[in-house]
């Protein structure tokens, strides 16, 4: 993989062409731009990790993969098509092969385990329910909640709810998954099990993984490139092994979890509170 | 699926009652069999004031309904009230010299055809008319005649003295 | 003066725009219910959480509301000694009013509110995005199957409403109170007309109320900012809202059906 350093430089694709390209994507929220001029690219059966602080539009940016919502300017493409240039039907047929994992794993409350598997099966194919009864049952397996088919979603535990939307949306056997901070909220033991998931999933799989993240360790020890995103840009992209080795010092800061940096982490009161603090202090 | 299946039977249930309420609001509320196909022959009777009575009045003899007012009109020549009355043809044999009247069932009640049957042989047909009609009280008439009558029963004996 | 001729402006623009949005809400909600025809079964749970649900509610408050009417009825008409017209006043009040308006602000509150809080619970916790990306279009799997079960509810609840008030009348004033049987039935009989009173007064009533309860209900839970907070706003929306249009629109059914 080529080491970039600039972090607006377009990025030379390795030989396949990749699964997503989004080329200098724009987005406001209000007066704020989220995304300014961003390019970046999804490999198809990598693992890709966007990482960045809180805020960062991390979210947003698989909101805008997904087509949920429309970029102010530039182009996102999925396998080759734009995604909102799609219409309404189009645009469904692409989501079919597309899947989200939503950071509190977003089941239907109302629906078991089991049927909420089920749910895009019984949604757009026509099994019968003998088949579809064997491919929710292999799904769940896929995660270890085959016992836990009957439970409804109130029942289960935070990480268990995220496996069972996992199993939801591999149903359709999608050729992505992008997850929203998955591992945010999590005990250690959880954490293990759903970077365990993930990797597996998308090697067994051969899907393509999109995580978004600011659990920095457990992110890059199964993602195979990453961006960092900080206020609308890219501010470095790479695999781990390079990031790592970067000399930049907001990469430093930000994969080490330091304190202080280039990088304020209170946003917009940033200055103003270090003002306050500066008599206790000395300023770095 | 058997808690889809309940559910299911629930809804039945309560389409049912839906359904059921409304069967009771068509035949014991209101009343159905007047909506139904018009088979009673037509009689007409000519009234000098018909008062309140409206299309759909009922018809009764000796307090049994025998069938409704399905018209109102007005005679420009006679200026008098033709009224349509259809009666249910098993009470064919009303003699044609029976009489109609305009009734008030109770104080707040709305208006009838009450007939008074007469003592001909002959009975009334389709496109009959009845001859012998009494109005509809007016209430208003009937007070203006009551002060007239006291007015002038009154005067006299005040002047006297 | 300027500053209140402001507030006017701005809060009669922000209702113009919600009034919009409801309406393109409304056509897309038209719009999905081809689709919704081909899977009956997902209005049919609605039905059950509208309808089933309801009737305990609308059955209970029908029996009492009429055995009121029944009392009051027979308190005002015994001066008269017109008790016997009882049947036909509790009949008439309740097909005409009673029976389609207190059911619908009774569906509001029952069933209005809980589909409001449900859909935007269901948008908080990111189920309809999740139901999105799965290729499944919360038109037609989650707001019309809601709306259309509601609408079929509503009248069956006004009915049921309504009959249930008729047999309270009838047990208070019968059965307590002593007014010959015969003649409460069939003074009813001869003033509540089928289609005047019992088409006009419940079933088309209804049918608006329910069309526009749900349409309300429906479209603030998919308006709901989705915070607890909001969702709680949007559930008394909903009430309020309803309860107000429901009123309104009542007046203007009444005068065109009975007024002069």
């Amino acid at each position: 993989m080529p080491m970039p350093n600039t972090p607006f430089s377009r990025s030379d694709p390795p030989d396949p062409p990749p699964l997503i390209t989004v080329r200098g994507l724009t987005f406001y929220r209000g007066d704020r731009a989220i995304f300014r001029d961003v390019d970046l690219d999804i490999q198809r059966g990598k693992v890709t990790a966007i990482m960045g602080p809180s805020g960062a539009g991390k979210t947003t940016l698989l909101r805008l993969i997904g087509g949920q919502i429309r970029p102010h300017a530039g182009r996102i493409e999925v396998d080759g098509a734009c995604v909102h240039e799609l219409g309404r039907r189009e645009l469904y047929q692409l989501r079919k092969r597309m899947s989200m994992l939503f950071q509190s794993g977003a089941l239907f409350t109302d629906l078991s385990v089991f049927d909420n598997v089920a749910f895009p099966l019984r949604e757009h194919t026509r099994l019968s329910e003998a088949l579809i009864r064997i491919l929710v049952l292999m799904k769940l397996e896929a995660v270890g909640l085959r016992g836990a088919r009957d439970l409804m979603p109130s029942e289960l535990s935070g990480g268990m709810a995220r496996r069972a939307a996992l199993a939801r949306s591999i149903a359709l056997d999608p050729m992505m998954i992008m997850y929203d901070e998955p591992f945010s909220g999590q005990d250690p033991i959880t954490m293990g099990v759903l970077i365990k998931l993930i990797r597996t999933l998308n090697d067994a799989l051969g899907l393509t993984s999109i995580i978004v993240s600011h659990d920095v360790k457990e992110t890059a020890s199964i993602a195979d490139y990453i961006y960092l995103l900080s206020e609308g840009s890219i501010v470095d992209h790479g695999s781990p092994q390079t990031l790592e080795r970067s000399r930049s010092a907001w990469v430093e800061q930000f994969l080490h979890a330091l304190p202080d940096g280039p990088m304020s982490f209170h946003y917009p009161a940033a200055a103003y509170a270090q003002d306050l603090s500066l008599a206790q202090e000395p300023s770095p | 699926m058997g808690a889809f299946k309940k559910m299911e039977l629930a809804v039945g249930v309560f389409v049912a009652l839906g359904l059921a309420a409304f069967f009771m609001l068509a035949m014991k509320v209101s009343n159905i069999a007047e909506l139904g196909e018009d088979k009673g022959y037509k009689v007409t009777a000519r009234f000098e004031n018909i008062g309140g009575l409206k299309v759909r009045a009922p018809v009764t003899l000796a307090g049994v309904r025998i069938g409704r007012v399905v018209g109102i009109g007005l005679d420009t020549h006679t200026y008098e009230a033709v009224v349509t009355l259809s009666i249910e043809p098993r009470y064919d044999r009303l003699p044609t010299d029976s009489s109609a009247s305009i009734l008030t069932s109770g104080v707040l009640g709305e208006q009838y055809v009450g007939l008074e049957p007469g003592g001909m042989d002959e009975y009334l047909k389709n496109g009959g008319a009845l001859k012998l009609t009494q109005s509809a009280l007016v209430l208003e008439k009937l007070i203006g005649r009551m002060l007239t009558n006291a007015v002038s029963g009154d005067n006299p004996p005040a002047k006297t003295p | 003066m300027i500053d209140g001729l402001r507030r006017l402006g701005r809060s009669t623009l922000f209702w113009l725009n919600r009034l919009g949005r409801a309406t393109l809400f409304l056509l897309r909600l038209l719009s999905a219910l081809p689709t919704l025809a081909k899977r009956p079964s997902l209005a049919i749970r609605q039905l059950y959480s509208v309808g089933v649900l309801s009737l305990p509610i609308i059955a209970m408050s029908g029996l009492f509301v009429g055995m009121v009417l029944g009392l009051q009825g027979y308190a005002n008409l015994v001066d008269f000694g017109a008790t016997s017209s009882l049947g036909r006043v509790v009949a008439l009040s309740l097909a005409r009013e009673l029976g389609p308006v207190l059911a619908a602000l009774l569906y509001a509150a029952r069933a209005g509110s809980a589909l409001t809080a449900e859909i935007g619970l269901m948008k908080t916790t990111e189920q309809l995005s999740a139901m999105q990306m799965m290729a499944v279009d919360p038109f037609a799997r989650v707001y019309a199957p809601r709306f259309v079960a509601g609408i079929i509810a509503m009248p069956l609840l006004a009915g049921i409403f309504t009959a249930v008030g008729i047999l309270g009348g009838y047990f208070v004033a019968v059965q307590q109170l002593g007014v010959d049987s015969g003649a409460f039935w069939s003074q009813m009989q001869s003033t509540v007309k089928l289609f005047d009173d019992v088409i006009n007064g419940v079933v088309i009533k209804s049918v608006v109320f329910g069309w526009v309860a749900n349409w309300i209900a429906v479209f603030e839970g998919y308006d709901a900012i989705p915070t607890s907070e909001g969702i709680s706003l949007a559930t008394t929306r909903t009430v309020v809202n309803t309860s107000l249009v429901v009123l309104a629109v009542d007046f203007v059914l009444t005068a065109l059906f009975f007024g002069v």
